[in-house]
């Protein structure tokens, strides 16, 4: 039995796919991209396990721990590569990486 | 709108009052100022989808997404937050030590509460929504009959997908060594180059 229309579930996930979307092209600071894109995986999530509930399947599940691991990598890199921006420009801006030279 | 809302289910309500916390948490995070205020709004986000999973039958995924997202993944924030020492431009209302605080007028404990207010009132509302599921017999019989448990998720994940799950592992050593290479402090690992490069 279905209690949740999957429609639903995928109208959810887009809101918060669009909201997330929208922070990482409007946003300056590079750890807010950061924070965005973190947003926007989880929505992708979300529409996995969705359709999983719907059909019943476990595939969905299995899905979203793949992009759970997705998400730690690039988390790690992510801030990695922060930090070394705050340490070459002293800022987190991305405009300032818009220069293209050693 | 309202004989709409009367006809859904306990289950469905609780899981749109959530779905709207995390869109509300969401929206915060993308259009906030303070990176820290920012941070904690991500982690009532999560904790809110976490719920949704949980409502749609996937206990599981729930847990991994408390423990690892909002647990692990949000400490690495805090710590990279840490390690920029954001406490410059980011922290205007933020607390001073002797208690008042930067950006108001007087320090008055209103300003104070105002700060404290939005994570902790949707944190709130989803252990409230949480409580409710837990101790509503029918939304838990509701649930039982469409949950998929740890179990089948691990025969699937060490069955047909184990490919995958190599992967993800190799995906995972690839961002511990491109982690510690890039966030390594300026030098280390040269001087033993410089060493050969002086005796050879």
């Amino acid at each position: 039995m279905i209690t949740i229309p999957l429609s639903h579930v995928l109208i959810l996930a887009s809101i918060l796919f669009v909201i997330g979307f929208v922070g990482v092209i409007t946003r300056k600071n590079t750890l807010f991209i950061l924070m965005s894109l973190e947003v926007m995986l989880n929505a992708v999530g979300v529409a996995f396990i969705g359709a999983g509930s719907a059909w019943q399947q476990a595939d969905g599940q299995v899905m979203f721990i793949l992009i759970l691991t997705l998400a730690a990598a690039e988390v790690a890199l992510g801030l990695a590569l922060l930090i070394q921006m705050q340490r070459r420009f002293k800022s987190l801006d991305i405009d300032k990486l818009s220069k293209l030279k050693g | 709108m309202i004989s709409t809302f009367m006809e859904l289910n306990p289950l469905q309500l609780t899981f749109y009052s959530a779905a709207l916390l995390a869109i509300v948490a969401s929206l915060k995070v993308v259009t906030g100022k303070n990176t820290v205020h920012a941070l904690l709004y991500l982690v009532v986000s999560l904790l809110a989808v976490a719920v949704c999973f949980y409502l749609m039958g996937a206990p599981f995924a729930a847990g991994l997404e408390v423990i690892v997202y909002a647990g692990a993944i949000l400490v690495l924030f805090v710590f990279a937050i840490m390690m920029f020492g954001l406490g410059q431009d980011e922290t205007l209302h933020a607390p001073s030590v002797d208690g008042r605080v930067y950006g108001s007028i007087d320090g008055s404990k209103a300003n104070k509460f105002n700060l404290w207010f939005g994570p902790f009132l949707l944190a709130l509302l989803l252990l409230l929504e949480l409580v409710y599921a837990i101790s509503s017999s029918e939304v838990q019989a509701k649930l039982t009959s469409h949950t998929i448990d740890a179990k089948q998720v691990g025969i699937l994940l060490y069955g047909p997908y184990l490919l995958a799950v190599e992967i993800a592992s190799f995906l995972l050593l690839a961002g511990l060594i491109g982690g510690y290479h890039f966030a390594k402090p300026e030098g280390v690992g040269l001087e033993r180059k410089k060493d050969i490069g002086e005796h050879g």
